[in-house]
C-alpha cells in the first residue's frame, strides 16, 4: 500500500483510545516490567557472598591455624563450627547450616615443612552443583593463596596467573541477566498482550465485524499491534533506564542500536502473538498458548539466565527457533561488549527473517477465516 | 397476612453515583409482580439487594418475613433465584444439575429423585436427563432454570430478565409456567424491559433513574395515565429521563 | 456435611470434564520434568580457549597440554596475533584467550618465575570464576612438576641434568570430596524445584481459574443465593484440587525417579506430608486471587505475576544465598520457599523430619494465615 488510507488512521487511533482508557491494565502493563527488572536484578544473582565453612581439625597447629585464619580474614567465608571429628558435618549439611567444609589431618604443619604432600579434605554440599562448584573454587583460591605464600619464601617454581576478567570485571550476575530481562519485558507486552486481546475480540465477535469492513486483513493486524509496539517501546526504554541507573550495568554500544533491535524483537513478539491468536479457539487457549509458547522458552531457552552451551543438544537445536535467544545476543553485545552493526548484523537478520515469516502466517491466518 | 417482600427507603449508592433511589413497595403472596424499568434504571442492583447479593446503603426490605441484611440465611432458604444467564452448569447433565440444587437445598435423596422425574416429565425432557445443558437449545435451557430454581418449593421466585433473546413461542410457554407457579402459591418476582409480558402480571412498577415512577395494576396504571398500553406508560415516563441525559 | 458431598461430585465432574484442565494436569508434569530439568542448568562446560604462544617452547607447550589434559579446556583458535584472539571473543567463539610471552620458558628455568596472562569473557562472571579457578589449579601443578625437576643449569624443561634436584617446596594436596551430588547432575538438584512448580500452579493457578469461571458464568451469584454455607463453597472448591495436586506430584516424582534417574533418598511420607501443607498455602492463595479477578483472563495474569515473583524469589533457580540480606529475609515467609528448601533437602540429602521442623513450621503457619485471610475476603454478598 503506497498510501495511508484515513480508515487506518481512525482505526489505530481508536485501539489507541481504547487501550488507554483501561487503566488497570495499562498501569499494570508499564509497572510490571518496571518491577521485574528491579526485583530481579537485585534477587538473581548467582555470585554467593557468604560462605558457610566449618573445620574439623584434630591436632591444631600453627599452620592450621593460619590457614583457618586467612578464611575467616577473606571476609567472603564465615566460620560456623570448629571440631575435632567430622560427626557433626552430616547434620550440619543436611540442615543447610554449612556450605563447606575442610578437614584437616594430624601433623599439617610438619608435613608442610618436610616438603612432603599435606592433606586437606574439601567437603562441599554440591547439591547445588552450580555454587557448589564455585564455592569449591573459592575455598581452592584461598588454599592456593596460603600454598604460594609459603612457596615464595621458599625456592619453589611459581607460575603466576594474572586474570584479567573482560566485559564485566565486577562479575556480577546482574549484568548478566539484565540484557535477557529486557527481552523478557518485551515479550510480555508484545506477545502476550497481543496474543489475549485479539482472541478476546475474536472470541466476542467483534472481530468479525473488522473483517467484514474495508480494512484489509492485514490492515487489521497493523491496527491492533500499532499500539502494543508503541506500548512495548515505553517498556523498553524505561527498563533500560532502570538497568543503567539502578544496576549501573554498562552501556558501551550504540544505544541508537539497541533500541532498534529492541524494536525489532518487539515486532517478532507482536507477530507471534497475532499467530498464536489467529490460531486458537478461545481467549484461555490463547493465554495459555502465549504462556508456553513465548514466556517460557524465552526465560528458559533464550541463554537469558542459563547458558545455551550447558543445554543437551536437543534443546540447544530448539533454541534456534527462540526469538530472544538471538535477540540477547545482540543486547550483550551492545551493552557488555560494546560491538556495533558490523559484527551483529546476522542475529538481526535471523530476527528479520522470523518477522517476515511469522507475519505471512499472520495475515493467511486471518485471511483463510473469511474464505 | 404479611407481606411476601417489602422494600421500605432501599437505597444502594455507588460513590456518588446512586443506582437505586430510596425505593418502597410491597409485594403479596401468590403475585406475579412485574418489575420493570429501562437498561441502567436500577432493577438489576434492586433486585440483588433484595436476594442477599448487594448490601443496601440505607433502607430495609423484609422478603418472606425476613430481613435481608441480618437474617439473610433465613432468606436463602426460602427464595429461588433464576439470573439473566440461566444459571445451570453448561459442562453437567440436566440430571447432574437438578442432583446438585437438591442436595444444596437440603432435599432428601428420594424427594431429588421423585420431583427430579416429575420436573423432567413436566418439561418433557425425561429423553435429555443424561444430556449436557450446553447442548439444549436457549428456550429448553431457561424454562429447565426456571424449574430447578422451584426445585425446593421456595415461597419466593425471582426472575431477572428470564426470557432474553428467545423466540415468542417460548416467551409463552414460559409465562404459563409463571402463572402455573403462582397458582400453586408461589410469589413471583419478575423484571423484564419486555413491556408487553407487563401486561400479565398482577401488579408492575416502572422504575426510571432509580425511583419507582409508577406502581399498580396494568389496568390501573393505564387508566390513570390515560396510556394505552403500558408501552406507550413507559415511554412517557422514560423520555424525560433520557433527554436529560441527553 | 451433605452438601459437601453433592458438590464435591459437581466440582469433580467438571474438573474431569474440562480438557484443558486435564491437559494440564497429566501432560504438563511431563513437559515441564523434561524440558525445565535439561534447560535449566549452569553447568559450565569446557571453556573454548585461544591461546596465543609468543614463546612457541617446550615449557609453554606443556602448559596448553595440561590444560586441555584436564578437560576443562579446549583450544578453539591459536596464533601469535593478539588481535585475532580479541577478535574470536568479540565473535563469542571463544571464551577465554591464553597468552604467554616471550621469554616464559628462560623464566622459569632461570628465574623460577614466570607470568602467563588469561583473558576471560566475564559476561557469565560465576562461570568466569571457575574457569579461572581451574586454570589455576593446573597452573599449580605444572609448576609443583616443574618444581622437582627444574635446575638453572638447565637449558630447556625437560633436559637432562646432573644437578641435585631442588629441595621440594611446601605442597598442599587438596582431595575435593562433593556431597550429595558427587556427578554435578544439574538435573537432580533442579528436579526437587520444578515438582515445586508443577504442585503450585495447579494448586493457585488452577483454583483461581476454576472460581473465577464459575464468576464469569454467573453460575457463582446462583450459589451465593443459596443457603450454602460459605465454608462448604470453599472447601468443595479447594479439596479436588488439593487432590490433583497431589495426584500430579505422584506422577512427576515417579517420573523424575524413574526416567530421569532423580534420587529418592528421604521419606515420602514426609514428602506428600509437607506438599500437603504446602498446598493449603497455595490453594488460599488461589483462592485470594479469585476474589479479586473478574475474568478468567485477569485470575490467569495475576497468578502468573505473583507465582513469577514469590518462584524467582525462592531460590528455585538462583541460590537464595546469593540474594541481598532483605531478600533472604523475605523467604522466611515465602512458603514457595521454604517448600523448595524442605525438597531439596529430604530428596537429595535424606533429611528427616527434626532437619526440616524449621521449614514444616512455616508452611503450617503460611497456610493458615493465607487460608484465613482468603476465607475472609470471599463475601456471599458484596458490601
Amino acid at each position: 500500500m503506497r498510501h495511508r488510507s484515513p480508515a487506518l488512521v481512525a482505526f489505530v487511533v481508536k485501539e489507541l483510545r481504547h487501550i488507554l482508557r483501561d487503566r488497570q491494565t495499562l498501569l499494570i502493563l508499564l509497572l510490571l516490567p518496571l518491577a521485574q527488572v528491579v526485583l530481579f536484578g537485585f534477587a538473581l544473582r548467582t555470585d554467593v557472598d557468604d560462605v558457610r565453612i566449618a573445620f574439623v581439625d584434630p591436632a591444631p597447629d600453627a599452620a592450621t591455624l593460619a590457614l583457618r585464619a586467612r578464611f575467616a580474614g577473606t571476609g567472603r567465608f564465615h566460620v560456623v563450627a570448629v571440631s575435632s571429628t567430622t560427626a557433626p558435618l552430616e547434620p550440619l549439611f543436611r540442615r543447610g547450616a554449612a556450605d563447606v567444609a575442610l578437614v584437616f589431618e594430624p601433623g599439617f604443619a610438619s608435613r608442610l615443612a618436610d616438603g612432603t604432600p599435606a592433606r586437606l579434605l574439601l567437603v562441599a554440599d554440591v547439591a547445588d552443583p552450580n555454587t557448589g562448584s564455585l564455592v569449591q573454587a573459592y575455598a581452592q583460591a584461598v588454599i592456593a593463596g596460603y600454598e604460594a605464600e609459603l612457596g615464595a619464601a621458599g625456592r619453589g617454581v611459581r607460575i603466576e596467573l594474572r586474570t584479567r576478567m573482560r566485559y564485566n570485571p565486577t562479575l556480577e550476575s546482574v549484568n548478566l541477566f539484565v540484557p535477557g530481562l529486557i527481552a523478557l519485558v518485551l515479550t510480555l507486552v508484545s506477545a502476550l498482550m497481543t496474543a489475549i486481546s485479539l482472541s478476546r475480540e475474536k472470541e466476542r465477535g467483534t472481530l468479525e465485524i473488522l473483517l467484514v469492513s474495508p480494512l484489509r486483513p492485514w490492515q487489521i493486524i497493523v491496527g491492533k499491534v500499532l499500539p502494543y509496539l508503541l506500548l512495548a517501546f515505553a517498556n523498553a526504554v524505561t527498563a533500560l533506564l532502570a538497568a543503567w541507573l539502578v544496576f549501573r550495568v554498562p552501556f558501551r554500544g550504540s544505544v541508537a542500536l539497541l533500541l532498534g533491535a529492541s524494536v525489532l524483537y518487539a515486532l517478532v513478539g507482536l507477530a507471534l502473538g497475532v499467530l498464536i491468536a489467529a490460531r486458537t479457539t478461545s481467549e484461555r487457549a490463547a493465554m495459555l498458548g502465549a504462556m508456553a509458547g513465548t514466556m517460557l522458552p524465552n526465560a528458559l531457552l533464550s541463554g537469558m539466565i542459563f547458558p545455551i552451551a550447558s543445554l543437551p543438544g536437543w534443546l540447544q537445536a530448539i533454541t534456534v527457533v527462540v526469538p530472544a535467544r538471538w535477540f540477547i545476543v545482540v543486547s550483550r553485545g551492545v551493552m557488555l561488549q560494546g560491538v556495533g552493526l558490523h559484527r551483529l548484523w546476522p542475529e538481526l537478520a535471523v530476527l528479520g527473517v522470523m518477522l517476515v515469516v511469522l507475519m505471512a502466517g499472520a495475515v493467511r491466518s486471518f485471511k483463510a477465516r473469511l474464505a | 397476612m404479611s407481606a411476601a417482600i417489602e422494600a421500605h427507603e432501599l437505597t444502594r449508592r455507588f460513590g456518588r453515583f446512586t443506582a437505586v433511589d430510596a425505593i418502597s413497595f410491597d409485594v403479596q403472596p401468590g403475585e406475579v409482580f412485574g418489575f420493570l424499568g429501562a437498561n441502567g434504571a436500577g432493577k438489576t442492583t434492586a433486585i440483588k439487594m433484595l436476594i442477599g447479593l448487594l448490601a443496601p446503603t440505607s433502607g430495609t426490605a423484609r422478603v418472606a418475613g425476613f430481613d435481608v441484611v441480618t437474617q439473610a440465611d433465613e432468606v436463602r432458604r426460602r427464595i429461588g433465584y433464576m439470573s439473566q444467564r440461566f444459571s445451570l452448569y453448561e459442562d453437567l447433565t440436566v440430571r447432574e444439575n437438578v442432583t446438585l440444587y437438591g442436595g444444596i437445598y437440603g432435599l432428601s435423596d428420594a424427594d431429588i429423585r421423585t420431583r427430579g422425574d416429575a420436573l423432567l416429565a413436566g418439561l418433557r425432557l425425561g429423553h435429555a436427563a443424561d444430556t449436557r445443558v450446553a447442548a439444549l437449545p436457549l428456550g429448553w435451557k431457561q424454562k429447565l432454570a426456571f424449574s430447578v430454581a422451584l426445585l425446593h418449593r421456595p415461597a419466593i421466585v425471582f426472575l431477572d430478565e428470564p426470557t432474553g433473546g428467545v423466540d415468542p413461542i417460548t416467551r409463552r410457554q414460559f409465562w404459563e409456567m409463571i402463572y402455573a407457579a403462582a397458582a400453586g402459591g408461589t410469589t413471583v418476582f419478575v423484571t423484564t424491559h419486555y413491556l408487553d409480558e407487563a401486561e400479565y402480571c398482577d401488579r408492575v412498577s416502572i422504575m426510571v433513574d432509580g425511583r419507582i415512577a409508577a406502581l399498580g395494576t396494568p389496568e390501573a396504571l393505564k387508566r390513570e395515565s390515560g396510556a394505552a398500553t403500558l408501552d406507550e406508560l413507559f415511554v412517557r415516563l422514560a423520555r424525560p429521563a433520557a433527554a436529560a441525559q441527553g | 456435611m451433605r452438601t459437601l458431598r453433592f458438590l464435591l461430585r459437581k466440582e469433580f465432574l467438571q474438573i474431569v470434564r474440562d480438557h484443558v484442565i486435564m491437559g494440564m494436569i497429566f501432560v504438563m508434569p511431563i513437559v515441564q520434568l523434561l524440558v525445565l530439568a535439561n534447560a535449566v542448568t549452569f553447568e559450565v562446560t569446557q571453556a573454548r580457549l585461544y591461546v596465543v604462544d609468543l614463546d612457541h617452547s617446550p615449557a609453554s607447550r606443556g602448559l596448553v597440554d595440561r590444560l586441555t589434559a584436564s578437560g576443562r579446556f579446549a583450544v578453539a583458535g591459536a596464533s601469535p596475533s593478539r588481535a585475532r584472539a580479541d577478535a574470536a571473543m568479540l565473535d563469542r567463539d571463544v571464551d577465554a584467550i591464553l597468552a604467554l610471552p616471550a621469554g616464559f620458558e628462560r623464566d622459569l628455568v632461570r628465574r623460577r618465575h614466570a607470568a602467563v596472562q588469561l583473558v576471560l569473557d566475564a559476561q557469565d562472571g560465576a562461570a568466569a570464576a571457575v574457569t579461572q579457578s581451574y586454570a589455576g589449579q593446573v597452573l599449580t601443578r605444572y609448576a609443583h612438576e616443574l618444581g622437582a625437576t627444574l635446575h638453572p643449569t638447565m637449558v630447556t624443561v625437560g633436559a637432562r641434568s646432573e644437578a641435585p634436584p631442588v629441595r621440594g617446596q611446601p605442597a598442599i594436596d587438596v582431595r575435593r570430596r562433593g556431597w550429595y551430588n558427587p556427578e554435578l547432575d544439574y538435573r537432580a538438584y533442579m528436579v526437587p524445584g520444578i515438582l515445586v512448580v508443577l504442585v503450585t500452579m495447579i494448586g493457585s493457578l488452577l483454583t483461581a481459574m476454576n472460581i473465577v469461571r464459575e464468576k464469569e458464568a454467573g453460575t457463582l451469584d446462583q450459589l451465593n443465593v443459596t443457603p450454602l454455607p460459605r465454608a462448604t463453597f470453599i472447601a468443595a472448591k479447594l479439596i479436588p484440587l488439593w487432590v490433583f495436586a497431589l495426584v500430579d506430584l505422584a506422577l512427576g516424582l515417579t517420573f523424575a525417579h524413574v526416567a530421569l534417574g532423580v534420587p529418592v533418598r528421604g521419606s515420602l511420607l514426609l514428602v506428600f506430608g509437607a506438599a500437603a501443607i504446602y498446598l493449603v498455602a497455595a490453594l488460599g492463595i488461589g483462592l485470594w486471587i479469585s476474589t479479586v479477578a473478574e475474568t478468567q483472563q485477569q485470575a490467569m495474569f495475576v497468578t502468573f505475576s505473583l507465582l513469577m515473583v514469590y518462584l524467582l524469589m525462592s531460590g528455585l533457580f538462583t541460590p537464595v544465598r546469593g540474594m541481598p540480606q532483605w531478600a533472604q529475609w523475605l523467604t522466611v515467609v515465602n512458603p514457595v520457599a521454604q517448600f523448595v528448601q524442605l525438597m531439596r533437602a529430604v530428596l537429595l540429602k535424606g533429611a528427616g523430619v527434626a532437619d526440616v521442623a524449621r521449614q514444616l513450621a512455616i508452611l503450617a503457619a503460611s497456610g493458615a494465615v493465607v487460608l484465613a485471610l482468603a476465607v475472609r475476603q470471599y463475601r456471599k454478598r458484596a458490601a
